[in-house]
């Protein structure tokens, strides 16, 4: 491919590919994102290329690998196009049918279609299942669209047209001013506003000038920029080259984890790909404008997507953050002003461009613009990406999105913000999602994390679990962080094993002051918020466990014993079959007694008591009903019906 | 050079631009505790101990005064009942695991720190990395270092340099404030050096 050298030709070619393509020619993608391939969409990929070759196909059907649309709770998806019909859970045993019925004799294939839950009926199109219907899909809405390994698919959706909008038809300073006018705020946890932050690394006096994306995603349950990077590369590097062009920068970096090989596979081809075409490098499109593109791969610390540590690591050194009192928008790489955005932030960036700051603000709420993309993840019936507008309760993320929450439990509450957001209780499912209200609840939007809770769920045990990933990830620079996390872990441990004292809630809210007022960055200043958000809404489960040695939601595993009640126990002998350590004493029409000595508390006899009899009891906080009678424990023969009587005559043979 | 005018503890100090708060306390003889501050040093910010109080244009924050640079009109407060709380905890932390050690002990006092508030743990050295820091800044040999990273971070010598180096130096010593650092020299010197 020739270097492009004008917007004229970056036209030109556009139509050349736009004419190739036919949209009525049928066109088969697959989600190839990270969690369709985890669940056989790689298989499923070369199912339909080998069944388009064997039925003599190929010329008539293109198929296409795309980004995650986002339902990755029932991936492999795919969806067939000029119709957009919705496959889903689609093996590769069921590729043959779907290109004899659906590409040769135009038949949908009802048996792969979305079902709802409520009312059995199935949905042909993707944009009509509820959990598509209910978003507002601007940065996602691409990655179905596009081959991410292919930039002229990119090019095909109008892409690089906002770098050459940008470049000839706005001065750098127009770029800036909309982007400010956009109120685009940092999609990375702070939201601080980008065009400010943009602002500040603009008018600072040194010339040489960096924008960086900042791809170290790491928190547990999140995978929103992964998609992005891995679906849609080329919209993240235009919106970077945008922004080098707006505050004077010609080198850009993207700090992507090594974690995500895809998306540093697909990031590195993608800035190939863009030098090939002249989108990157000296004089981009004959505009003048120079702009090179480097990526570093992080090694695998989570407080690298601190700001200054990313920047130190970005220098060769050890990631750990910088003490300094001054912006890295003004003093950053290499003590040059740098404009950190994170991958979401950046692909925004064409979007306000092409379509106007007026466009971008008509979403959202007066404080927070726009959309954002959340990782729905846990006891929720559709686990998956959801991109909405900012503003949208909680509530209809969770219910309308996300369908509800499985096995017909109670919803707890929504943990946001990553590891050191906060958790948000049921009654407070109202809330309006947004930088500012989410803060005000006593959590975070962090990047977009969102972790549904239902009433299993310890609250304790959920703080335990962050602090003890935030102690593992701090960098050990700093005192407050180093050991005052290592310290509430300690406490916060002991109390989910029964061993809580009275002061431990003190105790844990000095070694958080100390944390938030003391610590060098915000790893450690943000590290006491799950302990604190479960603590102002969730009190009494911490006084329960430390006062009563109970674990309200049963889930602590040191604080619960099973037993089973001879009243509704029937000798049937799974629970002592399956019992891992023998504590099961039972056998045929003897009720099961289990040995507290020998209880692991695994939990096995509870699952597989069947629901019927409901025999195997959870408790804490309340002593063991002592074991019945020896003489009780023999069951009265019992009438069984026929066909039982039947079935088991034939088991016993 | 023009001089800037701040208030610390209600005295009106002088200081130079790029000075920072805790230096200039240091002019005016205001006492601010430390652990990881060393003048021929880069500020490292580690222990956090020298957390002061300013309230620069009208606002209200706490700053680690050997970072935080001087500036006009600024006011500074370096102890107030939130300083000294946070400066008791974070002795208290550090006290777990040196709980012998002389400027801890003597720092417990003044802030009435309990040594016994968190469960021991007696590794000894406090990460103040004033010996890496030391080494690798003033004497350029990085004989002594960091390695892993948060609760597992230990100083380490490099046995190559250590041997060729510490010998005729050990200026780092009398800066450890545990005397961690000679236990690890002497188990290098014991282990790793090559006998002759």
């Amino acid at each position: 491919m020739a270097r492009l050298n004008s917007p004229e030709e970056l036209e030109r070619f556009r139509k050349k590919i736009l004419a190739q393509r036919d949209p009525n020619k049928p066109c088969i993608s697959i989600c190839a994102g990270a969690g369709c391939v985890a669940s056989g969409a790689d298989e499923v990929i070369a199912a339909f290329q080998s069944e388009i070759e064997n039925q003599g196909l190929k010329a008539e059907v293109d198929t296409k690998g795309t980004g995650c649309p986002g339902f990755c709770e029932r991936g492999p998806v795919v969806v067939i196009y000029p119709e957009e019909i919705c496959y889903l859970e689609v093996t590769a045993e069921d590729v043959p049918e779907i290109i004899t019925s659906t590409i040769k004799e135009k038949k949908v294939v009802e048996r792969l279609l979305y079902e709802n839950p409520e009312t059995g009926e199935r949905v042909t199109r993707e944009s009509d299942i509820p959990f598509y219907k209910n978003q507002a899909r601007n940065l996602l809405c691409s990655n179905i669209r596009i081959d991410s390994k292919r930039i002229d698919d990119y090019l095909a959706i109008d892409g690089y047209s906002a770098l050459t909008k940008s470049l000839f038809k706005m001065a750098d300073v127009d770029v800036l001013a909309e982007v400010k006018k956009s109120n685009l705020r940092g999609r990375g946890g702070g939201g601080f506003p980008a065009g400010r932050k943009w602002e500040g690394s603009r008018n600072a006096a040194e010339p040489i000038k960096y924008v960086i994306v900042n791809a170290d995603e790491g928190d547990p349950g999140a995978f929103m920029d992964r998609a992005l990077l891995e679906g849609n590369p080329h919209s993240i590097l235009e919106g970077l080259i945008i922004g080098g062009y707006a505050i004077g920068a010609h080198e850009g970096y993207i700090y992507v984890r090594q974690e995500y090989p895809l998306a540093v596979e697909n990031i590195i081809l993608a800035i190939q790909q863009a030098e090939a075409y002249g989108f990157l490098g000296e004089n981009i499109l004959g505009s003048g404008f120079d702009f090179k593109v480097v990526v570093h791969q992080g090694a695998g610390a989570f407080v690298c997507g601190e700001s200054t540590a990313l920047m130190t690591a970005l220098e060769g050194r050890v990631g750990e953050p910088r003490p300094k009192y001054i912006r890295s928008n003004i003093k950053g790489l290499w003590e040059r002003p740098s404009v950190l955005n994170n991958v979401e932030t950046w692909a925004n960036v064409p979007l306000i461009i092409n379509k106007g700051a007026d466009w971008f603000t008509q979403f959202g709420t007066e404080g927070s613009k726009g959309t954002k993309i959340f990782s729905l993840v846990g006891k929720i019936n559709n686990t998956g990406l959801v991109e909405v507008p900012m503003g949208i309760t909680l509530k209809e993320i969770i219910y309308n999105i996300g369908g509800g929450i499985p096995d017909n439990k109670k919803f707890k509450a929504v943990q946001t913000g990553g590891p050191s957001g906060g958790c948000i209780p049921a009654e407070m499912l109202d809330l309006e999602v947004g930088f500012d209200e989410l803060a005000k609840a006593g959590s975070m939007m962090g990047s977009g994390g969102m972790i549904v809770m239902d009433e299993d769920t310890c609250m304790v045990d959920v703080a335990r679990y962050f602090i003890n990933f935030l102690t593992d990830e701090s960098c050990g620079k700093c005192v407050p962080c180093r050991e005052g996390l290592r310290q509430m872990h300690k406490i916060l441990t002991n109390i989910t094993a029964g061993k809580g004292k009275e002061g431990d809630i003190e105790l844990l809210e000095t070694l958080s002051e100390t944390a938030m007022e003391a610590s060098l960055c915000a790893l450690g200043k943000s590290a006491p918020n799950p302990f604190l958000s479960t603590l102002r809404y969730f009190r009494e489960e911490y006084e329960a466990h430390i006062k009563e040695k109970r674990c309200p939601a049963k889930s602590c595993k040191e604080l619960i014993a099973y037993y089973i009640d001879p009243e509704k126990c029937q000798a049937c002998m799974l629970c002592a079959k399956k019992c891992p350590v023998e504590a099961i004493d039972g056998g045929k029409k003897m009720i099961h007694i289990i040995d507290q000595e020998k209880c692991t508390n695994c939990g096995t006899c509870f699952e597989v008591c069947p629901p019927r009899f409901g025999a195997v009891k959870k408790i804490s906080g309340e002593p063991v009903p002592p074991p019945v009678a020896p003489e009780k424990r023999k069951l009265p023969e019992r009438k069984l019906p026929e066909r039982k009587k039947k079935k088991e005559q034939l088991k016993n043979e | 050079m023009s001089e800037i005018k701040l208030e610390i503890n209600g005295k009106e100090v002088m200081a130079s631009p790029g000075m920072t708060i805790l230096a200039a306390a240091e002019n005016a003889g205001i006492a601010i505790p430390t652990l990881c501050h060393h003048e021929k040093l880069e500020p490292f910010g580690g222990c956090r101990l020298c957390i002061v109080e300013v309230t620069d244009r009208g606002w209200t924050k706490l700053v680690v005064s050997c970072v935080y640079p001087v500036a006009n009109n600024l006011i500074v407060r370096t102890r107030t009942e939130k300083v000294d709380r946070i400066r008791k905890t974070i002795l208290e932390l550090l006290l777990a695991h040196a709980p012998d050690s002389e400027p801890l002990k003597e720092l417990a006092i003044e802030y009435g720190a309990d040594r016994d508030r968190f469960e021991k743990d007696p590794s000894f050295c406090i990460h103040c990395g004033l010996c890496v820091r030391y080494c690798a800044e003033v004497k350029k040999k990085h004989a002594v270092g960091f390695v892993d990273r948060g609760i597992r971070k230990e100083i380490s010598f490099i046995p190559e340099i250590a041997a060729r180096e510490c010998n005729d130096c050990k200026e780092c010593f009398p800066l450890c404030p545990t005397s961690y650092l000679q236990a690890a020299f002497v188990l290098t010197q014991a282990l790793a050096f090559s006998k002759h």
